[in-house]
């Protein structure tokens, strides 16, 4: 096992740990029983999410500013490991809410400017799915990364407005403290294994793109600089 | 290769391995090419051997994927607006808007250009490319004949030093083709220069200083200098 | 700039005109309009208390799902006999064929808006006169955000494979802040409510506007491009 091996197997045994941490030294909560503890997951995923979804404003940045292909591959990654953890984040929500609300959905803030968020990362995706060549590929993701990144903080503001003019049910924003240290541990674990997950899905693309170069080589297979010279072009 | 001809003035054309990958397949596989200004050099080859992307690299439409390149000296990468102020293109299609006149379609291209709009210049150019009676016609009505002569009294308007013309005999009767053959000449006698796609070597009157011949993305090595005329 | 602001006009003319000749695409917008609002009667009412109180935001959803037919369509007419590489070809900045779209695409639908609003005031019971400066206000705000967007996005979309399924799946989220603002905006406004709801709203508005049209400005040349 090499140390790429060794460090995904730190990672999950540090969720693990943050698990068990999480669990043995926080009370069931009064309310909610031990449901509360979805929250070791669900929070650290939302957070990971979030902070995926500024590595993509970023390198899209960066890829417009420097045209290097690694900052686009390094967007796609990170959004594809954002979506992912944007769904777990929703779906664990819904989850929480059912025995705490009745319900499997509700407009809360959090959630509803979360789902917004996972379409627009799908549109980003979708994009990605139909511009064919690389080079074009990476412009527009580029262009389309950043006004979605932009418009994630206006997406959560617009729907907490939306939501305070119309009282209801309130989230699980207040914590108790003997939650916060389980929370952060789990938080930490969490990021790790986002960014593990986004390491690998770019290590995956720098292969495809290394593979292709090598098709290129072949297929450039420059004529000898003195042929062209003789034919005076 | 010098960057510069013999007598020292700046290279119309200046492409150094020029590759382009389109969707995943390499149109153009390291192309090197010198043209001098009052040059105009004819670009032949089969559907797919990459004479139109050629074109369309030259006119910054696309940034090359790999191999530098300059047009008048400016960079097709770093100053690729220079290159645009110097270029003008015909290309498959016309680039026309069908639902405006084709006085309304050159009056959009001068103010395209930074220029106000010169009824007496778009007239000029319309009667010289013989379709000076219909310059407040829609051209969604017009042939593809009148359609290309319309594209032709464009590029008169826009006067720039590198014209490259994407197989601009196509459908075109005797006269258009003498029209064709006489841009090209205009051109050139200003100092400026053309790269010319053909499909039909046999359709102009024009002497083109070389032919230049791609095949699958590549020169054709012993490419010769040769004129050719009318048959 | 004033350069740049010339060339902005002269696409904006060159769209307008191309439109007015034809009024195809107008008309469509238009009958999608009003065939929406006819539909969400029909799905909502006949209760008339009812169809007041979702106005608001059945006359954005209207708005939206019709005008989103217009923005694919004023890049088509770059894609047809390949204007567009001419377009690209002139020397200069790229962001006044943003802006002269973008003030196509907005008389466009402010167009259609000026005959599909009063209709819907009529169709659901809502009298719009009542509040009719800040509800212009809306309107006007609203619109020009919806507009910046989707002007950005068919840049890129109409040049894609599936475009009639990719400009509504990357415009449409980006749009939930102007349909709520708008819509309960609208609602605020023409219920008589307290105006202090509807200028939180507007203030969310002008700053998704300002937000985005800066944005799109910027980033626009990539969109564009490639």
């Amino acid at each position: 096992m090499g140390i790429s091996g060794l460090i995904t197997l730190l990672a999950f045994v540090a969720l693990a740990a943050a698990q068990a941490f999480g669990f043995v030294t926080s009370p069931p909560d009064r309310d909610m029983g031990d449901l509360q503890k979805i929250m070791y997951v669900h929070v650290p995923a939302a957070w990971s999410a979030f902070l995926c979804f500024f590595v993509v404003f970023v390198e899209s940045v960066r890829y417009l500013w420097r045209r290097d292909e690694r900052d686009d591959l390094i967007a796609a990654s990170a959004a594809e490991t954002g979506a992912v953890l944007t769904a777990l984040t929703l779906m664990l929500g819904s989850i929480w809410g059912r025995p705490t609300w009745g319900v499997w959905w509700a407009w809360d803030a959090r959630l509803t400017s979360t789902a917004v968020l996972l379409v627009i990362y799908a549109g980003y995706l979708a994009l990605r799915a139909f511009a064919d060549e690389p080079e074009r590929r990476a412009q527009w993701s580029a262009a389309v990364g950043i006004l979605g990144a932009l418009n994630v903080p206006v997406v959560y503001m617009s729907v907490k407005w939306w939501r305070t003019l119309h009282q209801l049910q309130s989230t699980p924003s207040t914590l108790d403290p003997r939650y916060a240290w389980g929370l952060r541990l789990n938080g930490l674990a969490v990021l790790a294994i986002a960014i593990l997950f986004m390491v690998h899905r770019y290590k995956i693309a720098r292969l495809e793109r290394r593979a292709e170069r090598v098709a290129e080589e072949e297929a450039l297979a420059y004529l000898p600089m003195d042929i062209l010279e003789e034919a005076h072009v | 290769m010098p960057a510069a001809s013999k007598d020292g003035a700046v290279r119309a054309i200046k492409i150094d391995e020029i590759a382009q990958r389109l969707g995943g397949r390499w149109v153009l596989r390291g192309l090197s090419l010198r043209v001098d200004p009052g040059e105009c050099v004819a670009v032949v080859g089969h559907n797919g051997s990459g004479k139109t992307t050629l074109l369309r690299v030259l006119s910054t439409v696309l940034r090359p994927t790999r191999g530098t390149g300059s047009v008048f000296g400016h960079d097709l990468v770093q100053d690729a607006d220079g290159v645009r102020a110097e270029c003008a293109m015909l290309n498959h299609g016309g680039g026309l808007y069908g639902d405006l006149t084709a006085a309304e379609n050159l009056e959009f291209a001068q103010r395209m250009m930074g220029e106000r709009a010169d009824a007496q210049a778009i007239k000029h150019a319309l009667e010289r490319v013989g379709i000076g009676a219909f310059a407040n016609t829609r051209v969604r009505t017009f042939s593809s004949g009148m359609q290309r002569r319309t594209a032709v009294a464009r590029l008169y308007l826009r006067d720039a030093r590198l014209l490259l013309l994407d197989e601009p005999y196509n459908s075109l009767d005797g006269d258009g083709v003498s029209l064709v053959d006489e841009l090209l000449a205009s051109v050139r006698s200003k100092g400026g220069a053309a790269v010319v796609v053909l499909h039909d070597l046999e359709r102009t009157n024009t002497e083109f200083d070389r032919v230049i011949e791609l095949a699958q993305g590549r020169i054709v090595a012993g490419a010769a200098r040769s004129t050719i005329h009318a048959a | 700039m004033r350069r740049e602001l010339a060339r902005a006009r002269a696409v904006a003319w060159k769209d307008l005109r191309t439109e007015r000749r034809t009024m195809a695409n107008f008309n469509a917008v238009l009958f999608l309009a009003v065939l929406m609002l006819l539909l969400f009667g029909f799905a909502l009412g006949p209760d008339a208390a009812a169809l007041r109180e979702s106005a608001g935001g059945v006359i954005w959803l209207a708005i939206l799902f019709s005008g989103v037919l217009a923005f694919n369509r004023s890049y088509q007419v770059e894609l047809d006999d390949n204007a567009l590489e001419v377009l690209l070809l002139y020397p200069g900045a790229r962001w006044p064929i943003f802006v002269g779209k973008l003030a196509a695409n907005l008389a466009f639908v402010l167009g259609v808006e000026l005959i599909a609003v009063p209709l819907a005031g009529i169709l659901f019971h809502v009298a719009l006169t009542r509040a009719l400066l800040p509800l212009t206000g809306v309107l006007l705000l609203g619109t020009f955000g919806f507009v910046t967007l989707g002007t950005f996005y068919a840049a890129v979309a109409s040049r894609t494979r599936a475009r009639e399924i990719l400009l509504p799946l990357l415009l449409l989220p980006m749009l939930v802040p102007v349909l709520i603002a708008a819509a309960k905006a609208t609602a605020a406004l023409t219920s008589g409510d307290v105006m202090g709801d509807a200028t939180a709203w507007f203030r969310l508005l002008i700053a998704f506007d300002l937000i985005f049209f800066t944005a799109a400005m910027l980033v626009f040349d990539a969109a564009i491009g490639g």
